[in-house]
């Protein structure tokens, strides 16, 4: 086993995923199948090799600080599921 | 008792710099405080599906140009990553933030408290997004049935300044806070607005018995957002550990907060609780690689710092204390040099700007920035003073008047006759006019009381309107009176 049940709970909970128990069941054993199987790359030598930081070879892709327009209120409240005076509303978060 | 007779304190400190950049960290949307909410934003900063965030090159500049300032290591190669966490303050649910390889390391900074000297270290720099801002309905966070949310603040660049646990008492926090913010101000990393939250710091303390080595558990109090903030939370916050400490307590790993109304930290989160970031890299940003070029230019343009400019105006005569005191504000250490390109002796200019000026600016609510007596024209009064045209104490009046009418000191000396009398023959009557009124000053001075000349001279140049050269009259009475 490469992840227990209690680390998919974990992780469900800091994704904000409510699971059934069949569910919980069925990750665990899929998220272990899939981890057993990215496991193969355990077998290659990577000790001379530096961590990848991205997977494209490419740098320093920079923009100049000049300003470009923003969007209306209007449009950036447009598909908000609650807004108010201008402000995005949002239920009670503590 | 305080917490001071037993403990020692150990604590670091991570400080938030909103950058002064034209534009958001990875969008071109406007950094400009106080526009109506959700104005500045854009879809990249709203974080909707499909968009991509192209890193504003000035950000990598005054990142560069800030780990310069705090003698830090700057990377070869660094990255972004994504620290995610759920809050409605960032639409994307991560922050893109630095992880592993952040742009700045290994610096430091120098702090002076009690005349002695001392080095805190800075663990490192990294650049990040700030998030947006929430409006609670209810009176607190807890109290709320629901919260607004503006995003213009949402993408603005930070730079997250993290120092080593190397403080050991309040003052040496404030000391390095101070520093700190004067370097971001100096090196025009940062506005440095605390009033509009351009700074802000989460403060990291712990207390261990005198002579132990080993530190204590810490509290990290989040978001103190001015220098008395800081000083008061960590008065609470120490005191409160001392007592937990004090009755066989232990102290709980949490974040904590500070209520600014009621005086006191709140606890936040407990370790437990704490977040699981799950930091990965920021696939939609490729990596920076920063060659020597790139970081020499940047030294090479780098302004005086704070640190520089305190020697150098102790070089031309000022006292430490004079020197830290015009430097203390970038607006006046500006104005000073500016005069001073114009008047050369540091020390008569530095004790105008700091007292008259300081004193007219300060009771008309006025910056350096704004003053309406220029640096040359306050320059020009001084070498009036200098050349013994008006007498310091007509430059008071002077001051103000140019002040109150923005005319130059030539003119307004003209208008309302203040040259200073340096003429002997009219002085010798007033003179004697003040030497028979007073016969008892007289007397004293006569029977060996040099001070009492001072009162006559006082007398001398009360009669004249304070025009009289006062050297002049002093020469005047003691040969009058030794004769």
């Amino acid at each position: 086993m490469k992840i227990s049940r209690s680390e998919v709970e974990h992780a469900a909970l800091l994704a904000r995923l409510q699971l059934t128990e069949e569910e919980m069941n069925q990750y665990t054993e899929q998220l272990n199948s899939i981890l057993e199987h990215a496991a193969m790359l355990d077998q290659i030598d990577t000790g001379n090799v530096s961590p990848t930081a991205h997977a494209v070879q490419l740098y320093n892709v920079l923009r100049d600080d000049v300003a470009q327009p923003s969007l209306d209120q209007e449009k950036v409240l447009q598909n908000a599921p609650a807004a108010e005076q201008g402000f995005f509303r949002v239920p009670r978060i503590v | 008792m305080t917490y001071a007779d037993k403990y020692e304190m150990v604590c670091g400190v991570e400080t938030h710099v909103e950058m002064a950049t034209k534009t958001k960290i990875f969008c071109g949307c406007s950094t400009e405080f106080g526009g109506e909410q959700n104005t500045h934003v854009c879809p990249v900063c709203l974080g909707l599906p499909g968009v991509l965030p192209v890193l504003n090159r000035e950000v990598v500049n005054l990142a560069i140009k800030a780990g310069l300032a705090l003698n830090c290591e700057i990377a070869d190669f660094s990255k972004f990553d994504r620290k995610n966490y759920y809050y409605p303050d960032l639409p994307k649910n991560y922050q893109t933030s630095q992880y592993d390889l952040p742009i700045c390391k290994n610096g430091w900074l120098e702090i002076s408290v009690d005349e002695s000297k001392k080095r805190i270290g800075i663990t490192r720099a990294h650049m990040e997004e700030d998030a947006g801002k929430l409006v609670h309905s209810g009176e607190t966070i807890t109290t709320s049935h629901s919260s607004g949310v503006d995003y213009n603040r949402t993408g603005v660049p930070l730079l997250e300044i993290v120092s080593e646990p190397d403080m050991r008492s309040i003052e040496e926090v404030l000391a390095y806070l101070e520093e700190l913010v004067q370097i971001m101000e100096y090196a025009g990393i940062s506005d440095c607005k605390m009033e509009q939250g351009s700074v802000r710091f989460d403060v990291n303390v712990s207390l261990r018995l005198k002579g132990r080595s080993k530190f204590g558990t810490r509290t990290e109090t989040k978001n103190l957002n001015s220098f008395n903030s800081v000083r008061r939370c960590l008065e609470y916050e120490l005191e409160r550990q001392a007592d937990i400490l004090d009755e066989g307590g232990t102290i709980a790993q949490e974040t904590r907060t500070w209520d600014e109304g009621k005086g006191m930290t709140l606890s936040l989160r407990s370790k437990e609780e704490a977040h699981d970031y799950r930091y990965f890299p920021e696939p939609d940003l490729v990596p920076l690689v920063i060659d020597r070029d790139w970081v020499e230019g940047i030294r090479a343009a780098m302004p005086e710092l704070p640190s520089a400019k305190r020697l150098r105006l102790q070089s031309l005569g000022l006292s430490e204390y004079d020197a830290k005191v015009i430097t203390s504000s970038k607006t006046m250490a500006d104005y000073f040099d500016k005069a001073l390109e114009k008047y050369h002796d540091a020390k008569t200019l530095a004790n105008w700007v700091m007292g008259d000026l300081s004193g007219l600016l300060k009771a008309n609510s006025c910056s350096f920035e704004d003053s309406p007596v220029t640096p040359v024209q306050l320059a020009g009064l001084l070498s009036l003073i200098q050349k013994g045209e008006i007498s310091g104490k007509i430059g008071k009046t002077v001051i103000e008047e140019i002040y109150k009418t923005g005319k130059d000191s030539e003119i307004i000396v003209k208008e309302k006759g203040l040259i200073q009398i340096s003429d002997e023959g009219a002085l010798e009557k007033i003179m004697e006019e003040i030497i028979s009124a007073n016969p008892k000053s007289v007397a004293d001075y006569q029977a060996g009381k040099e001070n009492a000349i001072g009162f006559l001279v006082g007398q001398m140049m009360k009669a004249t309107k304070g025009q009289a050269n006062p050297g002049l009259v002093n020469k005047m009475l003691k040969e009058r009176l030794s004769q």
